[in-house]
């Protein structure tokens, strides 16, 4: 690599200026001549059948141009909704999933008819008019009675409601480890639902051209390419007929990777309508209908001797799929596989059951699978301190995998690739002054006052992701990641990437990387992404904290190849040898002779010219595909000191401070950023985020943000942020992922730190999300 | 068509006329009664700078100035605005040289996905001009109107912190749109 000016340097962002003026283009911001509204008639019930669907007073209303019902895609659309079998090769039961219900609904908002109209007021007002006849059934809502023989089921006629039940291994692996032990910890951990919310809701704007066959989507999207996959192999059409433009993208947080009954509906509407269709989802549609987060719960074990040593652990994973497997659904099943953290154990075992409910799906959301494993086992490492009347530090010192233990081999099988775990507890516990905050939490004990402090020292796999691990998993696909490096005749450079930037700042990070291997000015590098038109001809999206750590090295094979055809081109240009010829800022030089040399863009224009090198094509422009060797594993050590109010219970952070390690960083101010927001949305998660449905009719109770609650600035607190540099192995860039992070490592410092508060009075584990109503009854002993 | 939906949709067609200056141009349109605010910033005047985040203004994407107070476009019907002068993102930048907020939130990586900015943008300015010193926490109070996913608020406050110092020390307007780079 060349000698790093931009590699490591604050760069401002190149996306900003779009952004902070209004210019951005996110999908509402985008219309075609002609284009009809969609507004699509969910059902108001968690499980009915549909007995009929009367159109007739919509297909009257004014504007109104088109009234569908299942029966109307019939011949527009075909399949099923796509489901990753995952790590669940056992799995006994995906439900059949049409983007639109004909006789069964089985979550409340799936929708059951489309009124498409000139306006979106006027779709809208069509959409009111629809008659529907349900009869109503039985919900399945909890986890417990819905694994119970005989009770109702999700699917009515369904032989049960179990999509998998997998044991990754069983309980002997362990029985050594629990017959050594001194003390067993045994807790039941729930992970309460979540919704993403990203502050833009989804949207679709489809436009088919019957006369071409030809399909443009424009979409929110973090992974445009899986989308035309799916949708042309369900519209019929070809890939090359379709495509899908992501464009400005309004966050996402895994909840805009898997492909949607609407992502299906618009297209084939377009197609049907032969006009435009444009759908953008209002936000109750979307905390009803984008996949959920989490919703889990865990039986877990713990055996350990007197002097803290960890021995064995045992885990079982309930997991709330929702009506439907989501795409990546099975996928959260990996919090079994890192259900033993950043420690050694003598065994492991776990199981995961996934569970249909009538809710809506669940699928990835920010971390999936890794928040609940850390959550689990920072709250069991924590049990045991407490029990043994353990420093949370010291237990957690006595047990880390050690430096020299690298490459480590996990219970699983797993290959975690570099850590220095306890070099960031150091950092993190040196910066939060841990042992005056032991003190100040003994004299406010003496005042009545409940101070906290709670420790996450946490591991994760990221970078998806080998393809001998993924195309297993996903049913085929590969998850490696492409790029493609078009160098102009007068030597400015246009990057693509198949993964697509949801807020992460992939035109800085990604020009930084190519403008430094190369040596040209950052101004001259272009990065282009979203658009499935250009540039390679799949990508695989950004998700799972892998776009630096796969494709910023695609990126950087991509380059490198460039670098090789110009070494070629420019040896042939100086008459010399191609291995006398080095590359260094921006030049092709004879080694030994600095002024015998060939600068970036004169190979580049020559390159276009005549008096090539025999057998050598014109241009200068590369395609590479990076399959990484290994997943890469960041950690680090977040530390969270909270007060819980003892008359109210309202659970404050007073100091929140985070020290990551990402291996090598190309933007300190973005990863930052990343940090700063997962810790944020963990904290979401801890003290006030919770998607209710009623219990019984499985009515959703917090359709709103008015009742799900998205923290605000008044909640999140200021963060103090560290970093350690322990580069990866397993990429040359050194690079691990770092957008997960946050939201991994934060819900168990802040759970920790509540029930290190409340210990004195006898409180060993409260559950998410920890709201003054629920703390304040544990507090009162009339528990919650 | 029952008779009362008829109406109701008698009263939907009937179209008023609305004046409003906006960024400071004049624009007139003839609108449904129902038209909020915001839709008619998007769909009739071509602003789409001004975002829509939720159906029950709780997230604050839509905020702008109406007569220099910040207000959630989406609370608003597209009439009541008649004969008021509207600030919207697109009218903070002036000439190619954006505001201090504009150039701190840039500085201070206050935004990621950037759905929100132009609400917090324009918050900031409302929030500034009532009071050009905040503490940390009056930023924090000041803000709660505006939900960010992305960033976790931190560099959102400095941000503010930031534009709150340029702008005490040079009130004429200093900063210039860079060509995309450091
Ligand atoms: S759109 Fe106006 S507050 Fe959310
Ligand atoms: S930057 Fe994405 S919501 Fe604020």
């Amino acid at each position: 690599m060349a000698v790093s000016q931009l590699v490591g340097a604050k760069i401002h962002r190149r996306e900003d200026p779009r952004l902070i003026t209004g210019h951005g283009h996110y999908i509402d911001d985008f219309t075609r001549q002609g284009a009809a509204y969609v507004a699509f008639v969910r059902s108001p019930h968690a499980h009915a059948r549909i007995k009929s669907i009367d159109i007739t007073d919509a297909s009257k209303a004014p504007g109104v141009a088109g009234v569908y019902t299942a029966r109307d895609f019939k011949g527009q659309l075909a399949g099923t909704h796509p489901a990753a079998p995952a790590f669940v090769a056992e799995k006994k039961y995906i439900p059949e999933r049409f983007p639109i219900a004909e006789k069964e609904v089985c979550y409340q908002g799936e929708i059951v008819a489309a009124v498409l109209a000139d306006t979106k007021g006027q779709a809208a007002d069509g959409a009111n008019l629809i008659q529907v006849d349900y009869e109503e059934l039985p919900a399945v809502m909890d986890l417990e009675k819905a694994l119970k023989d005989g009770g109702p089921k999700v699917h009515d006629g369904a032989a049960d409601n179990v999509s998998w039940d997998l044991t990754f291994t069983g309980p002997d692996v362990t029985d050594a480890a629990f017959k050594e032990a001194d003390v067993v910890v045994k807790q039941r951990i729930l992970q309460n639902r979540l919704a993403p919310v990203p502050m833009e809701p989804r949207g679709v704007l489809a436009e088919y051209e019957t006369y071409d066959k030809k399909l443009t989507i424009w979409m929110s999207s973090q992974s445009p390419h899986f989308i035309r996959l799916f949708v042309s192999g369900a519209m019929g059409l070809k890939e090359s007929q379709v495509r899908v433009i992501s464009p400005d993208v309004g966050g996402g947080f895994g909840s805009k990777i898997s492909p949607y009954p609407e992502d299906y509906l618009v297209p084939a509407l377009s197609r049907l309508a032969e006009r435009p269709v444009k759908w953008i989802e209002t936000r109750t549609e979307s905390i009803q209908n984008a996949t959920h987060g989490r919703g889990q719960y865990y039986d877990v074990e713990v055996a350990a001797k007197t002097d803290g040593t960890l021995l064995g652990l045992r885990v079982t994973q309930f997991l709330d799929v929702g009506a439907y497997c989501g795409t990546f659904s099975a996928f959260q099943a990996c919090a079994c596989l890192m259900a033993g953290g950043a420690y050694k154990w003598k065994g492991i075992s776990a199981r995961t059951i996934g569970i249909l409910t009538n809710r809506v799906p669940t699928d990835p959301y920010r971390g999936a699978g890794r928040p609940e494993a850390t959550h689990l086992v920072e709250r069991m490492v924590d049990l045991v301190a407490g029990e043994l009347k353990m420093d949370p530090v010291e237990i957690r010192r006595k047990n880390f995998i050690q430096p020299q233990d690298f490459p480590f081999t996990q219970n699983f099988g797993l290959v975690v690739d570099s850590g220095d775990y306890e070099k960031a507890l150091d950092v993190a516990v040196k910066l939060a002054g841990y042992d005056d905050l032991r003190k100040k939490q003994a004299d406010l004990r003496k005042q009545g006052k409940y101070l906290g402090i709670g420790l996450s020292t946490w591991i994760e796999l990221c970078g998806f992701g080998p393809s001998a691990a993924t195309a297993p998993a996903t049913g085929g696909i590969a998850l490696v990641e492409s790029a493609q490096v078009r160098v102009t005749p007068t030597g400015s450079v246009i990057v693509y990437t198949g993964t697509h930037s949801h807020g992460q700042g992939h035109e800085t990070t990604f020009s930084q990387l190519a403008a430094d291997q190369l040596g040209v000015p950052y101004e001259s590098i272009e990065l282009r992404h979203g658009d499935t038109s250009e540039g390679t001809a799949f990508g695989y999206g950004t998700y799972g904290s892998r776009s630096l750590a796969v494709g910023g090295v695609a990126i950087s094979k991509a380059v490198g190849k460039v670098i090789d055809k110009g070494k070629k081109l420019a040896a042939h240009m100086l008459e010399a040898a191609e291995e006398d010829v080095v590359y260094e800022h921006g030049s092709f030089h004879v080694k030994g002779s600095p002024d015998k040399a060939k600068a970036f863009g004169e190979v580049a224009f020559a390159s276009y010219g005549m008096s090539l090198p025999e057998g050598m094509e014109q241009g200068l422009e590369a395609v590479a595909y990076f399959d990484p060797p290994n997943l890469v594993w960041p950690f680090g050590t977040h530390i969270a000191v909270v007060e819980v109010d003892a008359e109210t219970g309202s659970a404050k952070l007073e100091k929140y401070i985070a020290v990551d390690d990402c291996g090598n960083i190309i933007n300190p101010m973005i990863v930052d950023g990343q940090i700063h927001g997962g810790i944020a949305q963990a904290i979401g998660q801890a003290l006030y985020e919770e998607v209710v449905y009623d219990e019984d009719t499985g009515q959703l109770k917090t359709g709103t943000m008015i009742d799900y609650m998205v923290p605000s600035a008044g909640e999140i607190p200021p963060m103090s942020l560290d970093h350690t540099v322990t580069p990866s192995p397993t990429n040359d860039l050194g690079v691990k992922g770092i957008g997960e992070a946050g939201t991994i490592a934060a819900s168990a410092a802040v759970i920790n730190a509540i029930c290190d508060a409340l210990s004195p009075l006898g409180i060993k584990h409260v559950d998410m999300p920890a709201t003054p109503d629920r703390l304040w009854h544990m507090m009162k002993g009339t528990s919650k | 068509m029952a008779p009362a939906e008829r109406r109701l949709e008698g009263i939907r067609s009937m179209k008023h006329k609305v004046a409003t200056t906006v960024n400071g141009r004049r624009h007139e349109h003839e609108v449904e009664p129902r038209l909020l605010l915001v839709h008619h910033l998007r769909d009739n005047l071509g602003l789409t700078g001004t975002h829509i985040g939720c159906d029950t203004s709780q997230c604050g994407a839509c905020t702008i100035l109406v007569d220099g107070k910040a207000v959630k476009s989406c609370t608003m019907f597209a009439v009541q605005a008649e004969g008021k002068s509207l600030t919207t993102i697109e009218g903070m930048a002036k000439d190619g040289e954006l505001h201090p907020i504009q150039q701190a939130f840039w500085d201070e990586h206050g935004l990621q996905c950037g759905y929100c900015t132009p609400g917090f943008i324009m918050a900031a300015a409302y929030l500034l001009a009532q009071n050009p010193n905040p503490t940390e926490d009056e930023i924090r109070k000041g803000l709660e109107g505006n939900l960010c996913r992305c960033t976790g608020y931190v560099n959102i406050v400095k941000a503010v912190q930031t534009a709150a110092k340029t702008m005490s020390t040079a009130p004429a307007r200093k900063t210039t749109v860079a060509a995309g780079g450091n």
